[in-house]
This record gives structure tokens, sequence and C-alpha cells, in this order.
């Protein structure tokens, strides 16, 4: 066991040695690359070349969007758990905010009838969903321990129920007609209609890599110390003078408000949103993917929120000895969780820091203290 | 002298248990106070009142002239109060220098900085050879040494210090009082938490003696020293 473990570590070593050292122009060739790669991805004549890679039991683009806004909520969920340190159980929360208010603003099913543009909407879901944010964290943040990781889970749960049974939110019959993002083509056909998916995927593509650079900056900064120190001590943190709170709040809030973009991303696409869509285990995948990924690491966060997304995809319609391998999905994602928190509890991509901290945790453990 | 932290009658609870039971004690500029008691009086806990990690449930603590009972920790330091923690408290996934940099926070003026790095470097050449080392990979010792420069790097008014001496060999624990007094003798207040009451006492001008949340004496250092109950209960000597 310990063979394979160092048979793994050395490997990724090599390559980590290979990319810190390498010259600047090859990491930005190789990120360019990856880029045009993903941009490329949803055309057929590219994918029909990668073999197995593209789904056989759905749209490929459609599980592209899917896996995208995965990722995007890996991201977002990846600033709060990752980088301060905080327990959110409840992130899928903040994505069903994001939608339903774009459905309620825009639908023509909502009893608002605003029937505002899907544009309009959009500031107001991303502002709602920090708002719920700030409420939820102002008065949980303030306290330590685990508070912040129940409250959260209430939270999605609250969301879910408020939706199943209100009126106003209409349960399962959910609201329709949710107008799709604007933009057409020069021969005057939307950009963003029905059958293809892949505007959609393009758009939630950019969007990462408009969130990333900004969280990237964020994290180089005063901000991103913070915030380590706050994960790795949050006392010691305090006694260095760092305002803990705020910035508690600060990594909360922007994550919340990437979950609620990548709702309001989801119901412009799927036209329709109803109470079927706030699966509570949603939350609790997309936490398994920043930690299978390597938390506190926007690499890792991305692998991770990509890989889980796109395997739960490609499981469906396989059978294995008869067993639709879809309906085991949990199951099989938690087996990979605890594996990888006996071998590799910091992640896929993990960097040096987050290793130190682990070993300092185990270490903790194993004097009790 | 100028009376820099004054106490009055603090008293902390943890939930219901009252830790603290209405102590006073001041700490003059220039001075190293030390408080000294067994496991349990409450030395960290009067630290951490202090320094504002805890919120004290009565009594008055001010420092420089200024009310900080209810201030925010972190704005304390901006005051000039900082503490380097019991049990080291170092960011274990930060770099010696990434540690050191956390200390100066608050601070601004990079040329200041730059030169309290330097002084702390000098201070404890231990670090300047790991400086690229985690802190999670430092050893005990090493890792105090962290928690003590770091503290510096705030340009502390009044430098809080709970046990800087725990788990040190004997020759290190000389090596750091040797470093405090010279920290002292720089400038800076220094309020001391000690289990190692002999150094503690030899090294400080005043001295309190902490009993299950209660001051119970008070002196200069020598005076303690030779009290024949301290001597007892502290110092190992019947
Ligand atoms: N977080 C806490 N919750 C509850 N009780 C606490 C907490 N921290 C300390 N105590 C209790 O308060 C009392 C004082 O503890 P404190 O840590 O201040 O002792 P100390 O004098 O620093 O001891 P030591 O020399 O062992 O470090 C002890 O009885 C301790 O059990
Ligand atoms: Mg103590």
């Amino acid at each position: 066991m310990t063979s394979v473990r160092e048979w793994f570590d050395s490997g990724r070593h090599a390559v980590s040695e290979r990319w810190h050292n390498g010259p600047r122009w090859m990491r930005w060739a190789l990120i360019a690359a990856v880029i045009v790669f993903f941009y490329a991805l949803p055309n057929r004549e590219f994918y029909q070349w990668l073999g197995p890679i593209p789904t056989t039991g759905s749209n490929f683009g459609h599980v592209l969007f899917t896996v995208s806004i995965y990722v995007l909520l890996a991201v977002g969920l990846n600033i709060v758990v990752g980088f301060a340190g905080l327990l959110d159980l409840g992130y899928f929360g903040f994505f069903a905010v994001g939608a339903y208010t774009v459905a309620v603003f825009t639908s023509p099913s909502s009893d608002l009838k605003t029937l505002w543009p899907w544009m309009l909407a959009l500031p107001l879901a991303i502002a709602l969903t920090m708002l719920s944010g700030v409420m939820l964290g102002t008065p949980t943040l303030r306290l330590r321990g685990d508070y912040l990781a129940i409250v959260t889970l209430g939270f999605a749960e609250m969301i879910r129920v408020a939706a199943t049974s209100s009126e106003f939110l209409k349960g399962q019959r959910g609201f329709n007609q949710i107008p799709h993002p604007p933009g057409s083509y020069p021969d005057g056909k939307p950009i963003f209609g029905v059958l293809d998916p892949r505007p959609y995927y393009w758009l939630v593509l950019t969007l990462i890599i408009l969130v990333v650079i900004g969280v990237q900056n964020l994290n180089r900064s005063r901000v991103g110390r913070a915030w380590i120190a706050i994960r790795e001590d949050e006392d010691a943190a305090q006694l260095m003078g760092v305002p803990t709170f705020k910035f508690k709040l600060w990594a909360f809030a922007s994550g919340a408000a990437i979950g609620g973009l990548a709702g309001a991303l989801f119901a412009g696409k799927q036209n329709f949103v109803s109470s079927q869509n706030l699966e509570l285990l949603n939350s609790i995948i997309i936490l398994a993917a920043v930690i299978l990924g390597g938390s506190g690491n926007i690499v890792g966060a991305i692998v991770g929120g990509g890989l889980v997304a796109y395997l739960i995809e490609r499981f469906r319609g396989i059978e294995f000895f008869g067993i639709e391998l879809y309906e085991y999905r949990f199951m099989l994602f938690g087996l990979v969780l605890v594996v990888m928190m006996i071998f590799r509890p910091q992640g896929l991509v993990a960097n040096r820091r987050r290793a130190a901290e682990f070993k300092d945790r185990r270490k903790e453990v194993i004097v009790g203290g | 002298m100028t009376t820099l932290l004054e106490i009055e009658d603090v008293s902390l609870l943890y939930g219901r248990i009252k830790a603290l039971h209405g102590i006073s004690l001041t700490v003059d500029e220039g001075e190293i106070v030390a408080l000294i008691g067994a496991n349990g009086a409450g030395k960290s806990t009067t630290m951490r009142a202090i320094s504002g990690i805890r919120p004290v449930a009565s009594g008055r603590i001010r420092f420089n002239g200024e009310d900080i009972t209810r201030l925010r920790a972190d704005l304390r330091v901006r005051r000039g109060l900082c503490q380097a923690p019991e049990g080291r408290g170092i960011f274990p996934g930060m770099t010696v220098l990434e540690n050191l940099d956390m200390g100066a926070y608050t601070r601004r003026d990079r040329a200041g900085v730059a030169r309290d790095l330097a002084r702390v470097l000098e201070l404890f050449p231990r670090l300047a050879e790991r400086r690229k080392q985690v802190g999670g990979t430092l050893s005990g010792g090493e890792q105090q040494m962290l928690a003590v420069g770091r503290a510096l790097m705030s340009q502390p008014k009044l430098l809080l210090l709970d046990e800087p001496s725990m788990g040190l060999a004997p020759m290190l624990i000389q090596q750091i009082f040797s470093i405090i007094t010279e920290i002292n003798e720089q400038g800076t207040t220094i309020l001391l938490v000690e289990q190692n009451a002999q150094q503690a006492l030899a090294r400080a001008h005043r001295a309190y003696v902490l009993e299950t949340g209660r001051i119970v004496k008070e002196g200069t250092g020598a005076e303690l020293l030779h009290d024949p109950s301290v001597k007892e209960a502290y110092l190992g000597v019947a």
C-alpha cells in the first residue's frame, strides 16, 4: 500500500517539478491548449476522435453543460471550504436561490408576472444569493465550531421544503418558459435556443475562466493570506490582527454568489425550474468533488467538479453484470471518497501547503490535542 | 513609569465554569511581568482575556490609556498588543517567512517590516536557516521561536508570551529567556506566563501568582523568588 502511494507521489512530484521549473511560456502554452481543447470539445467533428470519452447515454453537449455547471459550483464552494476552511453542507441551496430568483421574475407561470428578460434577473439572482449568504453567515460565522455546517444543511433543506410545498414556488409543477439569455446570430436566429446546448456550455466555460481569474487574484492578495491563516488556525489569525469574521463572511458570501450565478445559468438553459431539480445530495456531491480534487486549490476544484459530474453522467445507461451503474452512483462516490481519505486526504491535486496542514492535523489527532 | 496595561477585577466564564474570579494586575511600560501558577490556574485564560479571543464576563481592561474591554481581538493587535499563543499556534502550511509575514499583517510600513524581519532573523538564527521550510515540519523548539518571532513582527508595545519555554531542551530554555530579556531591553514591554517559575522570576521585574482563577500573591521577581510559599509550591524546594 505504501509503495503504491510512494509511486503515486513520486510521479506527482515529477510532474509538479516540471510544471514549476519549466519555462513560463510553456506553462501558458499548456493552459491555452487546455482552454482551446475545452472550447472545441462539444463539436462532433472534434469529439468523435476521442474514443470512449463522449457519453453514449445522453447528448454530449448537454452533458458538457451539466459538467461545466458543476465545475462552476466547485470553484465557488472551494472558496468557502477550501480557502477559508468553512464547512458548508448546503451549498446547493444557493444554486436553488439563484435558479428560483430567475424563475420567479421571468417565468409566465410566476405569480409576479413581471416577465423580466433573463439578463435583468441575473444580477438580481446573484445579489439575492449573496444576501442570503450574508444573512446565514452573520449569526453563525461569529460562533466557533460546527454551527455553520448544521445551519447550512438546514438552509438547503428549508429551501427544498419551501420549493416543494409553497404555492408561490409552484412545487413539482414548477416554472416554465423561463427565457434564455439574449443574443442572436447574424441571420437572426437566437444563439441560446433549445436545440443547441453548445452556446450555453461556452457561456459557462467563459464565466468559469473569468471567475477563476478573479478568485486567483483575490487569493494572491491580503484577502487570500487572511483566508489561509483562518483556515490553518483561526485563533492565531485573530491574534495576528486578521478580522476573521469579516473575511469568513466575505468567503461565504462570494461562494454563495457564484452558486447563485450557476443557478441562474441553469434556469436560463433549462427553461424550466421545479422542486425536482433540488436534490439535497447535490450539496454533498459538490463538496465531495471539491475534497476529491483537493480543496484549497482552484485546479483541484475544477478537476474534482469536472471529474465527478462527468463520471455521474458517464455511468448513465451503462450496465455492469445487469446492474445499472447510475443507480449506485452515490455509493460509488462514497467508496471513492473513503479510499481518498485513506490514501490522499489532501485530494488529487494538492499543493505543498495543504499537505503540510494535513500532516499537522494528523499529528494533532495522534497526540490527542 | 506609566501604566501600559491595567486589568481590573476581570472575571471570565467558559460556559458555566468560572475560570477567572475577578483578577486585577498592571503592567508598566518597559517591564517584564511574569504570571506563574499551577496547571489550570487560569494563566492562559488571562492571556486570552487580554488579547481578546475570549470575552470577559465582567471587569475592565485598559491598554495605553484606552478601555479595550469590548474591543475586537484583531483591533487590539493594531493598538500594539500581540500574543504568542500557548501551544505555539503557528500556521502549519505556511513557510517560516510566510508565518513571520503574517505577524506583520496589520502593518503597512514596508521598510519597517523589512527591518523587523532582519531583526527577528538575527534574534533567531535557526529561523533564518529554515526560512523556506513549512511551519508544520519545524521541531517543537523551532515552532516556539517562530511563534515569538511572529508576534514580534507586529511591532507590539506589549508582547504577551504564553509559556515560550514549553517543551524546550534546557539549553534552549536558557536561550529563549535571554532573547526575552534582549527583546525587553530593546524597548518592548512583556507579560510572560511560565511554568518555569525559577527562570521567569529571575528575569521578571515583577510577578503575580495565580491560583484557581485568583491572584494570591504579587511582588518583585526577587521577592517572590525568595518567598517560602512560592518556593515550596512553584520552585520545587522546601
Ligand atoms: N475552552 C475551554 N472550555 C472550558 N474550560 C476551559 C477552556 N479553556 C480552559 N478551561 C479551563 O479553565 C481553567 C484555566 O485554564 P487555563 O488554560 O487558563 O490554565 P493555565 O493556567 O494556562 O494552565 P497550564 O499551565 O496547564 O497551561 C482550567 O480549569 C481549564 O480546564
Ligand atoms: Mg496555559
